[in-house]
């Protein structure tokens, strides 16, 4: 997937760098190709219906409502649901014995980090590589929205809310985040990076933290 | 002879006076829809610049051309320009001035407040743009959320405009929808059953009801966002007990149907021109009506999609994922309905065909866009993102503008009379369909790429330099485009030559008169028979211009229309519709006079404005009526006689009142859902201090409404006054001395906003009780004319209700507390 040129970049969702995005970035495939079959299909119906000449042939107006109108896209929507119940289910917060909590706070125009030691990084957030990492997100003035799109999906950070999101990054490496919900003349500029080390470089953090 | 002379009576009763005086005391439906057409065309003309300006700063990466300041404004009030100055006033548009003429009548059912509905829309919509050239414009993002709309993160009078320009503008939406609805169930041409109606005003019913069910919520989010910023009651607080989500689900519960409310019309439009231009009828005419009702009802079962990643539970997730995938049903139906009448006619490409083959391509796309954004872990990542910006802009643009230009040149020869002048129209149409297509279908990538929305500049090195300069490009192709079509237009009102009547051989009856139309529509009322009167009877117009229908005389100066049974179409009375006035417009302009001492911070002067509207609306509703009965009267071919409108049951005053309680009684639910919630989800909850026991209060209130409600029954109008008036000084004193004060704690400030909905209800019951006792002593109740007692005393009874609920809600946690 890589190999399509486009779709590399820092923030990219289908450039998936852990394997929540990536289940994602696989489902987003399998839609695109849905929709275009289906856009295909209704074009070329379209088309058709525009030139044809031969009006003796009439199609029965069950066929259209009945079989087009509901049955086809009822096998599909359902088809669809499960598999997202399926990816959804995935990468929900379910407990696991070796995850990392993070609290995460939003304020305009920063991200505070206050890792399981209590340290708090500003606009920096530590994580490790290959472990699920559970954050629990909140604001302390208006909404803001934590989004590491090569990680996860957003969650948005509402004040008196917490909220908590799972993360996992499958290799060591620099990230990318910036909020997603409009907050303000700083919107643009509230980003922070992630961090995730290897599990040597995340032993010596935990040590330092002693 | 006989024609030209009915027509010079008719005309006399009918028209509009000469002049600025006749324009400004208008009650037409045709001058009100050419008005709200026209008004929003304008709109959308300035909503249109300012996306120039917005693809233009987004052109290009760390561009300077505005600031991060002026920016926000730009986005904020494009999207609330194209939602609430342009969609919903442009199909009310189109609807005011169709809908009395398909449905084969001379007007709808109230015409003064469609002109009190373009007169508050004028006067919205101009604090809103009079805000922007004072550069005060919102700038908190289209659906407003709070914090960041409140007083401490939007210190000016920003969200102010906002709340109380926007809501300025609903009063005219929410006169629309109930007149809509009450004209399509009651003022149809005799025969016309309901299986019989054009599907135009069956999209149009559905529309309505949607609109009386879905603005409620957001009028009331908005009431309670205005009174936090103004006089600081905290409902969307979290550290005093209240919850910004409260106003995303109150939004949300508005903004979700109204993506529909937008898109039903649009696609009663198709439904309309499309079998015309196949030269057939439609095809599963029941199916079509059975998909759009399933889509009102679904559209309020969705809202919650517009917030998978505020934190929603899992189960619930699933739950509005899956309703919001299955509302793709029926539309789907409607798609392959539309493509097997394509299939099944000799479809000819004319312009307005064309413009229908533009509304299928943008319109499938964006229905599949969606369908991918139900699907809850994709929307969390395309969520905000330039994704949704796409989506929404192939499903608004596809599922409305498309068909509105279609619809534009299908009826203009209609407002017209005329033909067209150049080809122009299809020059528009490319360029509106390449350019719509390069600037938003490259946006899904855009967001795919990580752009998050409403960010006024970006770094290099995203991947997105390109894209976003592609996609202006392409935007300001689409406004040429739109330009050609607005130079087209004009010059076929200009310089068109005049065209015979029905162009393009269509079977609906507002083609079945003179064009342009005449004040009165038709000189006489077509017995409907089927669907498509016009192809039934071909010689239709003369026989109706004859004056050989119902209703084809000139009698008393009255304006005269049939109303009928809802489902049957048969003859029920004749409504007698008011005329032409002041009144639409002095009381929207002291409803101006409201809202601008609201904005201006005037508090105290602003209930002294409302009690000039009550004033106001004394002396309209005191200028209808009868003095004397006058029995039935000659009403159609062969000598039928049927009473008029006020002598009789089930008028369309009865009905307008049934649906405006049933639009304020859902403002009343989504207040209790609103306490309901803050009490089970909000921080800070239960709230440090509840209410005093108040057995007093809970029994005054209850026996209060118990008399009002007896009382009104027996026409004992003392007693009736009497019970209401227990009802506002119960709810008084809760507020005063019971509850602890509102600015303490979100549930202090609930109760006492649940106490003031019944004050206001029981005042006006009051209000309205002292009316009918100067009535019946005027001589306007008496004999067969009842109606009026029967219309207060719905208002009553809703007063009394309401009281009683929140009698219990208010005083009940003291109890067990």
């Amino acid at each position: 997937m890589l190999a399509l040129g486009g779709c590399a970049g820092p923030l990219s969702v289908l450039d998936p760098a852990g394997p929540h995005a990536a289940s994602v970035a696989t489902l987003w495939w399998v839609m695109l190709g849905g929709a275009v079959l289906l856009a295909g299909l209704v074009f070329a119906l379209l088309a058709v219906a525009m030139v044809r000449r031969h009006r003796d042939d009439r199609v029965a107006d069950r066929t259209w409502i009945v079989g087009l109108g509901l049955a086809m896209p009822s096998v599909v929507l359902l088809a669809l649901l499960g598999y997202a119940l399926f990816v959804g289910g995935r990468i929900l917060p379910t407990p696991a014995p070796d995850t990392v909590t993070i609290g995460v706070e939003a304020r305009r125009y920063a991200w505070a980090f206050r890792d399981p030691a209590g340290r708090v990084s500003e606009n920096v957030l530590h994580i490790p590589a290959g472990r699920p990492v559970d954050l629990v997100i909140t604001a302390t003035d208006v909404i803001h929205s934590f989004w590491v799109p090569r990680l996860a999906g957003k969650m948005d950070a509402i004040p008196g809310h917490p909220n908590r999101l799972r993360i996992v990054a499958a290799r060591p490496g620099l990230y990318r985040g910036e909020c997603a919900e409009y907050c303000g003349t700083g919107h643009r500029d509230h980003g922070f990076t992630v961090i995730a080390h290897d599990a040597a470089g995340w032993t010596a953090r935990e040590r330092g933290a002693r | 002879m006989k024609a030209l002379r009915l027509h010079r009576e008719l005309t006399a009763i009918w028209r509009t006076e000469p002049g600025l005086r006749g324009q400004l005391r208008s009650v037409n439906h045709s001058d009100m829809g050419r008005r709200f057409i026209l008004g929003a065309f304008f709109f959308f003309a300035v909503g249109g610049v300012l996306a120039m300006l917005i693809r233009a700063q987004l052109a290009t990466p760390h561009s300077a051309f505005v600031g991060p300041a002026v920016y926000n404004q730009l986005f904020t009030m494009h999207g609330s320009i194209m939602m609430f100055l342009f969609a919903i006033p442009m199909f009310e548009g189109l609807a005011m001035y169709l809908l009395p003429k398909m449905l084969g009548a001379r007007d709808l059912a109230y015409p003064r407040l469609s002109a009190l509905g373009w007169w508050c829309y004028v006067f919205g919509g101009s604090i809103l743009i009079a805000a922007m050239l004072a550069g005060v414009a919102p700038d908190a993002g289209w659906f407003l959320y709070p914090p960041l709309s409140g007083k401490t993160y939007t210190p000016g009078i920003n969200s102010d405009v906002w709340l109380l320009g926007v809501t300025f503008v609903e009063i005219s939406a929410m006169c629309a929808a109930i007149e809509i609805a009450v004209s399509i169930l009651k003022l149809r041409a005799p025969g016309m059953r309901l299986d019989r109606m054009p599907l135009f005003a069956w999209y149009m019913l559905a529309t309505a009801g949607m609109m009386i069910f879905g603005f409620p919520p957001l009028i009331l989010g908005s009431i309670l966002l205005e009174v936090e910023r103004a006089f600081g009651w905290p409902f969307y607080a979290p550290e005093l007990g209240g919850s910004p989500l409260l106003w995303q689900h109150l939004f949300w519960l508005f903004g979700h149907p109204e993506v529909y409310i937008i898109f039903l019309p649009a696609a009663g439009a198709v439904s309309t021109i499309l079998p015309v231009m196949a030269r057939t009828k439609i095809l599963g005419y029941g199916a079509l009506v059975a998909a759009v009702m399933a889509l009102a009802f679904l559209s309020f079962g969705l809202w919650v999609h517009h917030m998978f990643t505020t934190g929603i539970p899992h189960m619930a997730l699933g739950f509005f994922s899956a309703a919001s995938t299955l509302v793709a049903i029926p539309t789907a139906v409607q798609v392959f309905a539309w493509l097997g009448t394509l299939w099944a006619g000799r479809p000819q490409l004319k312009l307005p065909m064309l413009y229908l083959i533009g509304f299928f391509i943008v319109f499938v796309l964006g229905g599949l866009t969606g369908v991918m954004l139900a699907v809850v872990p994709f929307d969390a990542q395309a969520h905000d993102t330039a994704f949704v910006t796409a989506h929404l802009h192939y499903v608004l643009v596809g599922g409305f503008v498309f068909p509105m230009l279609a619809a534009a040149y299908y009826w203009l020869p209609h407002f017209t009379g005329r033909g067209r002048v150049m080809r122009l129209g299809e020059a528009a149409f490319w360029l509106i369909l390449i350019g719509f297509n390069l600037t938003f279908f490259l946006m899904h990538l855009t967001g795919l790429l990580g752009m998050p929305r409403r960010i006024d500049t970006y770094p290099e090195g995203m991947g997105w330099t390109w894209l976003n300069l592609l996609s202006s490009v392409g935007s300001f192709l689409m406004a040429f485009g739109f330009a050609l079509f607005a130079i087209d237009v004009a010059l076929q009102i200009w310089l068109g030559r005049l065209h015979k009547r029905n162009p393009w051989g269509a079977g609906t009856l507002e083609w079945a008169m003179a064009t342009p139309a005449p004040a009165y529509n038709f000189a006489s009322l077509a017995v409907v028979e089927g669907r498509d009167p016009l192809e039934d009877r071909p010689d239709l117009p003369a026989v109706l211009a004859r004056g050989d229908g119902w209703l084809g005389h000139a009698r008393h100066g009255w304006r005269e229309t049939m109303a009928v049974d809802m489902v049957s179409g048969a003859p029920d009375h004749i409504a007698i519709l008011p005329t032409n006035s002041w009144l639409p417009i002095t009381t929207a302009a002291t409803l101006g006079g409201f809202f601008l001492s609201m904005l201006a911070g005037l508090y105290p002067l602003a209930p002294l404005f409302l009690v000039l509207v009550a004033m106001l609306g004394w002396r309209w509703a005191w200028s209808n009526g009868q003095r004397r009965d006058f029995g039935p009267l000659p009403a159609g071919p062969g000598g039928a006689m049927l009473p008029i409108a006020a002598e009789t049951r089930g008028t369309t005053g009865w009905w307008g009142s049934v649906f405006a309680l049933t639009a304020s009684g859902t403002l009343f639910a989504s207040l209790l859902f609103g306490y309901a919630f803050l009490w089970t989800v909000a921080p800070d909850w239960p709230p440090p201090q509840l209410i005093a026991r108040a057995p007093f209060e809970l029994v005054l209130a209850i026996a209060g409404a118990v008399v009002a409600a007896v009382a009104v029954r027996r026409g004992q109008w003392p007693a009736a006054l009497a019970g209401q008036g227990a009802i506002v000084v119960a709810m008084v004193l809760l507020i005063a001395l019971r509850l602890p004060a509102p600015t303490s704690h979100a549930y202090a400030a609930t109760g006492a906003t649940v106490a003031a909905y019944v004050i206001f209800h029981a005042a006006l019951a009051v209000v309205m009780l002292a009316f009918l006792r100067a009535r019946i002593s005027a001589g306007f109740v008496g004999g067969q004319r009842q109606g009026e007692p029967r219309i207060v005393r719905l208002w009553s009874d809703h007063a009394a209700g309401a009281g009683i609920v929140a009698a219990l809600v208010i005083a009940l946690p003291g109890w067990f507390a």
